[in-house]
């Protein structure tokens, strides 16, 4: 009963988008604040259908009804209970759902915060929210419904994928949504902004807290389904350039360069049109990102069902939002009015430099995941594009954007003077010099490269709080005075200089990653196998049954230089529904590196394969991620307005350029 | 009764959240715009950053000539007039809520007619056997697995497990439950022979060496075992030794009882590789379908030829003719997909398996 009001719910959610989309624009032509405020009582009740269905599709899950063909194909009544949860969401029918949830969370938060919205922009904003809304409302219930339901009911369900039974599965797919879906209320404000044909400060500060949100759980999306690809496939590797990885990639460098470029237009007023067209590109790639993990055009881990019906519904979608809402933009950006003039050697002209950078590594990353497969369709080639190409033309992009990074940081606003800006990066330059030397001695006839790196992330680090230093410390004042006017500084300062840092820290994990060691070998109970200066012995092999998996345990005793460090576990497991097999990585944190054993097949003679890796500083690539996010975090909780100050001209300069 | 009175309220609830903001008067005054808000806000905070410190006077003074100046624009933006009055605001608010009566209720219920199930509605969600202890087949299939999971050397639970997957088309399933009892509960003739049976429906009617294995101990427990004896002589064939397939058929038939409900299967199988039938010379039992299976391998074996196609299905045509007993056709067709797949090393290697699985060693290039 719950599960039918559920998919009732979910039709009426389609027929108020429809609404939500038609009477805010009209009223917005015909200048109607009555008909406006159609748009922020219809995406109320539109939250308030689509939370009702995703509780009906939860509960036939907990419940384990399996009247309901989504429940039967991937649940277990034997399964543990946060994977009963998780697994709403771990199939496509219910992510889509989970989507859409999120989608009309957004709109709701859109709808009540009236008093710092216009009423224009924001009928104009949830008409086209709406739109999306409708759009996937109706790809869900034609195309993969959730509730569709079997009669007479099977006794028992398919159970889930077992690579995604697993707590990174309840963790992983929401944040990266709540990314995703988020860019699409900034999209939903540049189209309203074409729409509306006017756009100012007020628009980038409205929009700039939604873009910084979906920027930050993105970052922590990527990293999450980095760390879980790294310890669940048991291949030791964090990042492999996988379509897949890369269609949440584009979205996230696009969408980098949109936090960039809209601080520009809220200071200054400028880089308007910019900023509207990466608005609409970082969405589109969103989109795009979507349709190439749910259509089956690639096959991974992700792509949950195979169904060319489905691929070309989203295909639909991305043509009518990505073709419509460029066509608006062609159509609509001339009448923009231009905004403020800066010179070439500025924070506004360091900006821009960011974006170009930025968007050229988006587009280098979108060559080389969709070249291959336009060339499959066209000639039926089969090609793959792997780390090589990316490390030669991703690298390269990123290496001097990063380099450059404190050299913005620290430029003026409008006018700046590089000189100056390299003068006060001297004591962070030189440390970072010093640091690069230290560890290129220490591991003297090792890789040349992970030095260089971690110089390169100790100039980041360094760089970013020397922003905080200089504008807190200066000679002789006392510590109190300095700690003072640190904690006062504005709290979108100490984000920017902690997302930077957190840069910096991601930059040393990858660095450090070069000093890895791996070894491979067959072990029997007694046996060792060493990496470095780290040492297994295989102490026990046992098998183990759980409620719906069985599992080969190997126990491991873990040492360095002879000194035990304790056990390890790795398995190998037998999921018994689907019959699948999965390895448990067994990882022991050491300091910031980790230990990694990963078992192999178990011989017939009762020996073992096994790999061993030391990954020393590891555990720096996601924990940068994380100070990242808390950078943005610590952005967004800052109220205060922008203020760009410029600095007076002392001779009147004909550099200036236009922004645009 | 009470899920429809449900599903009306849900509408009519979605209905009201569109006709309430159009019922409600619009207050003009009172209201801030939030567009010049912002710059008055802004010009605020310029003057609180100069009073910290955090600014020098004279960059205070131009970044408040700056948001000056767009304050300005700003309130020359406002919306001069606002049409929330007279006649045709009336008008579009009746069209809108005309929209929202029957765009919201049609709509659903549309899509909900057209992908629910409201015939469902009336039954509550759990069904009520389940209660009763009726346990359906399926049910009673994952329990035994579930007690197996957790007691896996229960060689009993296996082989009760085998003959049910093997109804239920779990061919691999039975051949491992019958791995698992063989396991547990040693080696018997008629195990063996269910076992040998299940590798041989896995690989689409074909005996391979492990089933042919499987039979052979069978028989050696046991000589009077049937069924590993007549697959033992479909080996025979299917590796091209008619004469000695020939053999074997007739001793079998001659060791049964008349009546033995084989005896037509064997029958059938003799008559098929042409030989003279010892006994009474009865119709051979129904040809099941023969004729079906050579027309759909010849149909295969045509858009081969003509169109090409997977390795996969060139090793399935292979094995196809192997199953018939046409081991010069299988031969032949090894011949011609090495040729179709000269490039593809993988889909070599996979007709290079199969036709060391089908022993076609005469035909290696």
């Amino acid at each position: 009963m719950l599960v039918e009001a559920g998919h009732f719910a979910l039709a009426l959610a389609l027929g108020l988008s429809l609404i939500q989309f038609v009477v805010p624009l009209w009223g917005a032509r015909a200048n109607d604040p009555v008909l406006m405020r159609v748009a922020p009582a219809t995406a109320l009740a539109v939250l308030a259908c689509v939370g009702f269905a995703f509780v009906a599709l939860t509960a036939a899950y907990v419940t384990s009804d399996f009247s309901v063909l989504n429940v039967v194909e991937n649940s277990h009544s034997t399964k543990p209970l946060i994977y009963k949860i998780s697994g709403v969401w771990g199939n496509h029918e219910g992510s889509m759902l989970l989507w859409v949830l999120i989608l009309a969370l957004f709109g709701a938060v859109v709808a009540v915060s009236k008093n710092t919205v216009p009423a224009r922009l924001q009928a104009n904003t949830l008409a086209v929210q709406a739109a999306i809304t409708f759009a996937f409302l109706l790809f869900i219930l034609t195309a993969s419904n959730p509730f569709t339901r079997v009669m007479p009911a099977p006794g028992e369900g398919q159970d889930l994928n077992p690579l995604l039974q697993d707590p990174g599965l309840a963790i992983h797919p929401p944040l990266l949504y709540v990314g995703y879906v988020g860019f699409s209320i900034s999209f939903a404000f540049a189209c309203a902004a074409l729409i509306d044909g006017r756009i100012d400060a007020v628009w980038a500060r409205i929009v700039r807290p939604w873009t910084l949100t979906a920027w930050a759980f993105l970052t922590l999306g990527i990293a999450m389904g980095s760390y879980w690809a790294y310890y669940e496939l048991g291949w030791g590797g964090w990042w492999f350039w996988d379509p897949v990885e890369n269609a949440s990639l584009m979205p996230w460098l696009a969408g980098t360069a949109l936090v960039h470029s809209t601080v520009v237009m809220e200071k200054r007023d400028a880089l308007k049109v910019w900023t509207i067209l990466l608005a609409i590109l970082t969405f589109s790639l969103s989109l795009l990102g979507t349709f190439l993990v749910r259509s089956g055009v690639l096959t991974s881990v992700h792509s949950f069902a195979v169904d060319p019906a489905r691929g070309s519904f989203i295909l639909g979608i991305l043509i009518v939002f990505i073709g419509g809402s460029f066509a608006l933009f062609a159509w609509r950006a001339p009448l923009l009015r231009q905004g403020g003039l800066f010179a070439p050697v500025s924070r506004e002209g360091a900006l821009v430099l960011n974006n170009l950078f930025l968007a050229t590594a988006c587009a280098t990353v979108f060559i080389g995941t969709l070249y291959p497969l336009a060339l499959e369709v066209l000639t039926g080639e089969k090609i793959s594009v792997g780390a090589p190409f990316f490390n030669f033309t991703f690298l390269p992009l990123i290496i001097p954007l990063l380099l450059l990074l404190p050299f913005g940081q620290t430029l003026a606003w409008k006018r700046g003077n590089f000189l100056g800006t390299a003068q006060r990066l001297y004591a962070a330059s030189g440390l970072a010099i010093l640091v690069t030397l230290a560890v290129l001695a220490f591991t003297a006839g090792g890789p040349v490269a992970a030095p260089l790196g971690v110089g390169l992330g100790v100039f980041l680090i360094l760089g970013s709080l020397n922003e905080i230093a200089s504008r807190s410390w200066s000679k002789g004042s006392p510590w109190a005075v300095v700690w003072r006017k640190a904690a006062g500084l504005p709290r979108s300062t100490w984000g920017t200089a902690l997302a930077h840092a957190g840069v910096g820290v991601t930059v040393i994990g990858i660095a450090a990653t070069a000093w890895g060691v791996e070894s491979l070998g067959t072990m029997k109970v007694g046996d060792r196998l060493k990496a470095g200066s780290y040492e297994i012995r295989l102490e026990r092999l046992l098998p183990r049954v759980e409620a719906n998996y069985r599992e080969d345990v190997a126990i491991l005793m873990v040492s360095r230089n002879g000194q035990e460090l304790g056990n390890l576990e790795t398995m190998k497991r037998l999921y018994l529904t689907r019959g699948m097999p999965t390895t448990e990585a067994g990882i022991m944190t050491v300091g910031l590196g980790q230990v990694y054993a990963s078992l192999g097949e178990i011989q017939p003679d009762g020996s073992i394969g096994m790999r061993l890796y030391y990954k020393p500083l590891v555990l720096l690539i996601w924990l940068g991620a994380l100070v990242m996010a808390a950078g943005g975090a610590i952005s967004l909780t800052d109220r205060r307005l922008r203020i760009g100050t410029p600095v007076r001209a002392k001779t009147l300069s004909a550099a200036s350029v236009a922004a645009e | 009764m009470v899920i429809w009175i449900i599903l009306l309220v849900m509408t009519a609830a979605a209905v009201m959240a569109v006709l309430w903001p159009l019922s409600r008067h619009y207050a003009v005054a009172g209201q801030v715009d939030p567009n010049t808000q912002f710059y008055r806000e802004q010009i605020a905070e310029i003057e609180r950053d100069r009073a910290r410190g955090a600014l020098l006077p004279s960059e205070a003074e131009a970044a408040k000539a700056e948001a000056g100046r767009r304050l300005l624009r700003a309130n020359g933006l406002q919306d001069a007039a606002v049409a929330a009055v007279g006649e045709p605001a009336l008008r579009r608010r009746r069209a809108a809520s005309a929209l929202a009566l029957s765009v919201v209720p049609v709509l659903a219920i549309a899509i909900y007619g057209a992908y629910g199930s409201p015939h469902l509605l009336s039954t509550p969600s759990v069904p009520v056997s389940q209660e009763t202890a009726k346990l359906d087949f399926g049910t009673a299939v994952a329990q035994i697995e579930a007690h197996l999971a957790q007691n896996p050397q229960d060689g009993r639970g296996w082989e009760v497990l085998a003959p049910v997957y093997m109804r239920m088309g779990r061919v691999e399933d039975a051949v491992k439950a019958y791995e698992s009892a063989l396991r547990y509960l040693g080696p018997e003739a008629n195990r063996l022979s269910n076992y040998g049976e299940a590798m041989v429906l896995a690989k689409d009617g074909l005996v391979s060496v492990e089933a042919q294995a499987a039979f052979e101990r069978a028989v050696a427990l046991d000589r009077t075992a049937v069924k590993a004896r007549f697959y033992l002589a479909r080996a025979a064939e299917q590796d091209g030794q008619i004469e000695k397939a020939k053999a074997e058929y007739t001793e079998l038939l001659s060791a049964s009882p008349a009546d033995a409900p084989w005896v037509a299967v064997v029958r059938e199988q003799l008559s098929r590789l042409g030989a003279p039938q010892p006994g009474s010379a009865e119709s051979g039992g129904p040809q099941i379908g023969s004729e079906d299976i050579a027309r759909m391998v010849s149909g295969l074996a045509t858009r081969l030829e003509t169109q090409g196609g997977s390795a996969e299905e060139w090793a399935r045509l292979m094995r196809s003719y192997a199953v018939l007993g046409q081991r010069d056709k299988a031969a032949a067709t090894a011949k011609q997909a090495r040729q179709a797949l000269a490039k593809d090393e993988a889909g070599l290697k996979t007709i290079e398996t199969m036709a060391r699985e089908l022993k076609l060693i005469d035909s290696a290039p």
